[in-house]
């Protein structure tokens, strides 16, 4: 028991690290914050998801995905279209020329629901839909792309190819997706109104709960062999091979598991939010939420979180003032972090907190070993920040 | 089981051709259980490309590779490793990232599989394997240093080590003394003659002095053919090899 808990929390120092941000999370933000910050800090939350899933495939695992949008807006969308199906009861649509069809439907001429929408009348299949399909495109693509060894920046352009494909997709079927709008106007969930108040911090701490156990996972599955084997196929990927593993299927496995979180944020986007769109599918997230991941730190789980409420609360503040040099100012602040923190705001804490206990321990021992050689702590890529 | 009376591994006709260019041409040899061959050859000679053949790292244009009487080519790399054959790389293979423990422990052979390595625990068994392997490679101390921090010559023994936790029935070392210590040296000499007990190992190695001190059998290679095979005594005196590599 003692050590299941302590996998999942990565230790004393772990422990206090995920208490701390379930603090922030659960009590600090919703008593300083009114709802509408709040909630603005919810949708941010959701882009957690995606920078989390990142953590595991890019700093872990050595693999970039420029398209884990594709995977945050399939999860968005499944739960929107369960959402839509429900707002658009035949008494809520009955001035539509065919009642009981999502309104962009009725608008584009379509008489009848089509085919794929039905399943989603069903909230279960919506829900499992959002973690088990995004995780089933992402084997699928994972799979025909590692099995025949294509990695790297090979990989990372293909993932970004694919997410251009389905936001135009989406963009282009109108009568089927709501295009370039989107799905929009979603009322409620099992007849529950997501749109009031309450439902609102409800959802946000729904929210903050999935986020933590998304990193749980993941600590778990980075502390056991798993994670190792992840580290080496980063570090030396033909060499995993000579030690027996297929190395693809652990690329593959990677690549799903983080899908299935992208999937899990952008249903909580859709939640809190209350629309989904090609937007929030295509090139541009899917970048972003990269530098979110680069920002907290790559390595750090928890440094991810950190990342992506930082960048995020400075582009609400910075481009309520200067719209037009956001873009820049993003594009300066990840060429930055590359740069001078490879390890992002967790890296920099980690250097913060050695220094630190250099300094009080150095302090003790001063006045006898006033020049002891001491060990030069290695700056470990902070695992466990 | 295979038969004793057979060979471990027997190679037939083996070539490979880069864009016409045979770095691998008619190769026949076999090795037998025990055995501890070295191969030498002038650079160019084709002595890397055989292990990279024998391994899957490159895939051959003609021949057999038979290994315990199945044939090897076109199997992946990880099932040839799991079929009971370790390779060592050139220049040191290790992960810096991970610790001489973790390497080994990556090196364990059970749980290759996803779910295999979900569920793979820290047995008393896992970590008595690990300390005895690194007793025997000299790191019995280092388990918890990180592999960057090792020094050439351990991280060569690192990587030895990770091949005997596989337990291969044939070890493919390339150039495991280079860059080692006169002491190191002799210390893989008597290493690699403790290990080479039940299974066969094949060397290619540059520095005569130490063929000298572990060949069982020395090849010879040169322009991706076998120019002599024997003793170590025999190749010295053996002309053509004198003329090709010794003289030189």
């Amino acid at each position: 028991m003692k050590s299941i808990l302590r996998k999942f929390l990565g230790g004393r120092e772990g422990a206090v690290g995920i208490a701390l941000l379930a603090l922030i999370v659960f009590a600090v933000l919703p008593m300083t914050l009114d709802i509408f910050r709040l909630n603005l800090v919810g949708k941010y939350l959701t882009y957690g998801f995606v920078a989390v899933g990142l953590v595991l495939l890019w700093g872990n695992s050595g693999v970039l995905s420029l398209g884990q949008g594709i995977f945050f807006g399939l999860g968005g969308y499944c739960i929107a279209m369960f959402l839509k199906l429900e707002a658009s009861s035949p008494a809520n649509t009955a001035i539509q020329s065919t009642p009981g069809i999502p309104d962009f439907m009725d608008w584009n001429q379509i008489t009848h629901l089509p085919a794929i929408w039905v399943p989603f009348r069903s909230l279960p299949f919506a829900l499992l839909a959002v973690i088990l399909l995004p995780t089933l495109i992402a084997f699928i693509v994972g799979a025909a792309m590692f099995k025949r060894r294509v990695g790297g920046v090979y990989f990372a352009v293909i993932t970004q190819a694919l997410a251009l494909i389905l936001s135009l997709g989406i963009d282009g079927n109108q009568g089927l997706t709501g295009g370039r709008n989107g799905i929009t106007d979603l009322r409620t969930l099992w007849g529950w109104d997501i749109r009031t108040q309450s439902a609102q911090y409800v959802l946000y701490y729904v929210c903050g709960a999935l986020l933590i156990g998304c990193i749980l996972i993941s600590r778990w599955v980075l502390s056991t062999r798993m994670g190792r084997l992840l580290l080496a196929i980063k570090d030396r990927e033909d060499r995993v091979r000579f030690s027996g593993y297929d190395v693809a299927s652990f690329k593959v496995f990677a690549f799903s598991l983080s899908a299935a979180m992208c999937g899990i944020g952008g249903a909580m986007f859709v939640l809190q939010v209350g629309f989904i769109s090609p937007s929030l599918v295509g090139i541009v997230p899917s970048i972003e939420m990269v530098i979110y991941a680069a920002v907290g730190g790559k390595m750090s789980l928890l440094g991810a979180v950190y990342g992506t409420l930082a960048v995020n609360t400075g582009k609400s503040l910075f481009s309520e003032n200067f719209p037009q040099l956001w873009p820049f100012f993003m594009g300066g602040l990840f060429i930055a972090v590359v740069m001078l923190f490879p390890n992002g705001i967790a890296g920099v804490w980690q250097s913060m907190r050695v220094r630190f206990i250099q300094l009080r321990h150095s302090a003790k021992r001063a006045p006898a070993l006033a020049s002891a050689p001491s060990a030069p702590t290695p700056l470990l890529e902070g695992s466990e920040v | 089981m295979s038969n004793e009376k057979e060979p471990l591994l027997t190679i037939e006709d083996l070539t490979v051709s880069f864009d016409g260019f045979k770095a691998v041409d008619g190769l026949n040899f076999s090795m037998d259980r025990n055995e501890l061959r070295v191969i030498i050859g002038p650079n160019g000679a084709g002595k890397t490309t055989v292990l990279d053949l024998i391994c899957g790292k490159t895939r051959a244009t003609g021949g057999k590779i038979l290994f315990k009487d199945r044939e090897l080519r076109g199997m992946p790399e990880h099932k040839i490793v799991r079929f009971g054959i370790g390779r060592k790389f050139q220049t040191p293979s290790i992960y810096e990232n991970l610790t001489v423990f973790e390497n080994l422990e990556i090196s364990y052979p059970s749980g290759h599989s996803v779910f295999g390595c979900l569920a793979f625990r820290r047995t008393p068994e896992v970590i008595e394997r690990i300390e005895s392997v690194a007793e025997a490679v000299f790191l019995k101390e280092m388990l918890e240093i990180e592999g960057a921090f090792l020094s050439h010559g351990q991280k060569q023994w690192l990587e030895i080590g990770m091949l005997l936790m596989q337990e291969p029935e044939l070890l493919m070392l390339d150039e495991p003394v280079a860059g080692m210590s006169p002491a190191e040296r002799e210390r893989t000499g008597d290493l690699l003659q403790r290990i080479c007990k039940n299974r066969a190992i094949l060397i290619i190695e540059h520095d005569m002095e130490f063929v000298q001190r572990i060949a069982h059998k020395v090849t010879v290679l040169h322009l991706g053919k076998i120019l002599a095979e024997g003793s170590m005594a025999e190749i010295q005196s053996n002309e053509r090899v004198q003329d090709v590599y010794l003289g030189h």
